[in-house]
């Protein structure tokens, strides 16, 4: 898939992207609808499913609020590059469903309005503008589980569901 | 082999050690480590529990694991501020009633979950705490493994009585010295994170020792605690001495399992501060590490202070402001708010004359809410306006218009700010006759 890069600093915090004062409803739809809006007034009206969401140090700090994640994907992003996230929004997105990449290479070289072509089963992201091709870290093998089976209810699902009652692989990279 | 309180508290909870048996059959666990744990406690609100419900149903179970240990508090948007806010506490309360939930506080017995938890003896030193709330890790301050997730992780945790986590590496803060008049909990956190920055602390856990830390006060300790997640920790530790011990003696409704560091554990890094150079702090917009002396603030004018929430909304912070503002009166460009931060800080409040001194001084004195602290409502800032706030956020439009700033404090400096009219210290006016 490819899109465009929406480029943010570091310490996008969660009220930002989705403020506070409209957590009194939790439905996806309606939460997007204000992703992002204190910073950056034209992303609701210009984000395309597909875009890149580019951010710097931090991503998602703050609250524990999953609405963060469910708004960004509700608005149609296909994926936050990040040179690292805030431990909770990590675990919210993979929980959720939202792909995640931690690349701080990426961060560095894209611009707003680059294109950028990410490939998430091969970790690999390309900017089309300069031609560069960046290959990502691989997440843990549990948390490429969790992920796999599109997040943390349906993965959970199948183990209580009696299914291989796996144990925890110890791995290397940002856990939660 | 030497360990971090982190690492032991985790090993005793991993799931085939049984929560009756801490330490058999010994496991070490290091950083980095991925591992299943046993939680105690799992906590949601009114914010986050309406999601965290949705998917505890998506995944077909029928039971919550332990209805004595899944806690929900109404505590962001009520007194419901809106219709819609109203739709969601019914989500809530409807669930703790069909569950059976035991404690289930709802408006006029609840609290601000992490004032309301410690006081009502509901998380104890040695347990693994999980919540839908950013702000679990207080309950470090008690010796508790507490951190803050998100609902589907808390709806996987009310299921099963377990969370996957990776064991966080650990930094060590150590403090010596005698602290300074007028600082508190708050102005120590402020100094550590404008030390080590709002991400300083990322996927670690925190620990909180040394000589400076013994004599502050278990409030002074949560405070700090609660703010760990402000620089990016998992959680906030202190070990069990006998300060905690003597608060939970007096409400745990379990036992307990106290817990400290060896002295050859390893941490990723150990700061050393001492408090004697530290001035009662004022972290600027918007970032809670842009953390400065009071003294820098000085010509900044405010239109709104806020004394409570979950990091300054017990007794002693209410003392304090309380101390400060007696015989003043709230400067007439400045609404002053205070919020005890439970229904029993606030009855104590009322019997030690607190409140009176508030309301005599021009301030409004709420029932227990979060409110204005995430710009919910009782205090919601317009664009252009400046508030002190004792809470422990200061992001881009976290009280409200985006173009509105939030000036974090502890509540010396909060107090004495709302009868100036900007920011200040407290020997400003206590020296000033009443
Ligand atoms: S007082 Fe503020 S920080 Fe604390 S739980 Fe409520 S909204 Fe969160």
């Amino acid at each position: 898939m490819s899109g465009t890069a929406w480029k943010y600093g570091d310490n996008v915090d969660t009220d930002v992207i989705i403020p506070a004062r409209y957590l009194n409803v939790s439905t996806p739809n309606e939460l997007a609808q204000h992703c992002m809006e204190d910073v950056s007034p034209g992303f609701v009206g210009s984000v395309r499913p597909g875009d890149v969401i580019v951010a710097g140090e931090n991503f998602g700090c703050g609250s524990s609020r999953e609405h963060a994640p469910l708004a960004i994907k509700a608005s149609g992003v296909a994926c936050v590059v990040a040179s690292s996230f805030a431990r909770i929004f990590y675990r919210n997105a993979i929980n959720t469903g939202l792909p995640i990449l931690e690349c701080p290479e990426v961060v560095q070289d894209t611009e707003q309005g680059d294109q950028l072509r990410v490939d998430l089963e091969a970790g690999t992201i390309r900017n089309l503008r300069t031609q560069q091709t960046y290959h990502t870290s691989p997440f843990p093998p549990f948390i490429m589980r969790i992920m796999e089976c599109g997040g943390l209810i349906p993965f959970t699902r199948q183990r209580l569901g009696g299914a291989e009652r796996s144990s925890i692989d110890t791995g290397e990279g940002p856990g939660d | 082999m030497p360990h971090t309180i982190a690492e032991k508290i985790l090993a005793d909870h991993l799931k085939d050690s049984g929560r009756d048996a801490p330490s058999e059959p010994e496991r070490e666990l290091w950083p980095g480590d991925l591992v299943e744990v046993a939680v105690d406690v799992v906590l949601a609100n009114d914010v986050t529990a309406p999601i965290a419900i949705r998917e505890f149903a998506n995944l077909g179970v029928d039971r919550v694991f332990d209805p004595s240990r899944v806690v929900m508090v109404a505590d962001h948007f009520v007194p419901n501020k809106d219709i819609k806010s109203a739709e969601q506490c019914r989500v809530m309360r409807e669930f703790a009633r069909s569950q059976e939930l035991v404690h289930y506080y709802d408006v006029g017995r609840m609290g601000i979950e992490h004032v309301l938890l410690p006081e009502q003896g509901l998380v104890v030193s040695g347990d693994v705490v999980v919540g839908a709330d950013s702000h679990t890790c207080t309950y470090g301050a008690v010796g508790a493994f507490a951190t803050g997730m998100g609902s589907t992780d808390i709806a996987v945790a009310m299921a099963t009585g377990q969370i996957w986590m990776r064991v966080p590496e650990t930094i060590q803060v150590v403090y010596h010295g005698e602290l300074r008049p007028w600082v508190g909990g708050k102005d120590l956190i402020l100094f550590t994170i404008g030390q080590i920055g709002v991400s300083g602390a990322l996927y670690k856990a925190l620990e909180f020792s040394g000589p400076a830390m013994e004599g502050l006060s278990m409030a002074g300790r949560f405070t700090m605690s609660n703010m760990a997640i402000e620089a990016g920790a998992k959680v906030g530790l202190f070990q069990t001495d006998e300060m905690t011990c003597s608060y939970l003696d007096a409400r745990a409704a379990r036992p307990y399992v106290k817990y400290k560091a060896d002295s050859a554990a390893t941490y990723s890094q150990v700061l050393e501060i001492d408090v004697g150079l530290v001035e009662p702090q004022v972290a600027f917009p918007y970032s809670p590490d842009n953390a400065r002396p009071v003294g820098e603030a000085d010509d900044v004018v405010i239109d709104q202070v806020v004394i409570g929430s979950c990091t300054n909304g017990r007794l002693e912070d209410l003392r304090v402001a309380a101390e400060v503002m007696k015989g003043h009166q709230v400067h007439s460009n400045v609404r002053c708010i205070v919020i005890p931060g439970t229904q029993r800080v606030y009855t104590e409040a009322l019997r030690e004359g607190l409140l009176e001194v508030f309301v005599e001084a021009g301030a409004a004195v709420s029932t227990p809410t979060c409110g204005p602290c995430l710009g919910g409502h009782m205090g919601v800032l317009a664009a252009g306006e400046r508030a002190v706030s004792t809470t422990n956020r200061n992001f881009r439009g976290r009280m409200g218009h985006p173009d509105s700033e939030v000036y974090l404090a502890g509540p010396a400096v909060a107090a004495a700010s709302a009868v100036k009219g900007r920011i200040t210290g407290p020997e400003e006016v206590l020296l000033q006759a009443r």
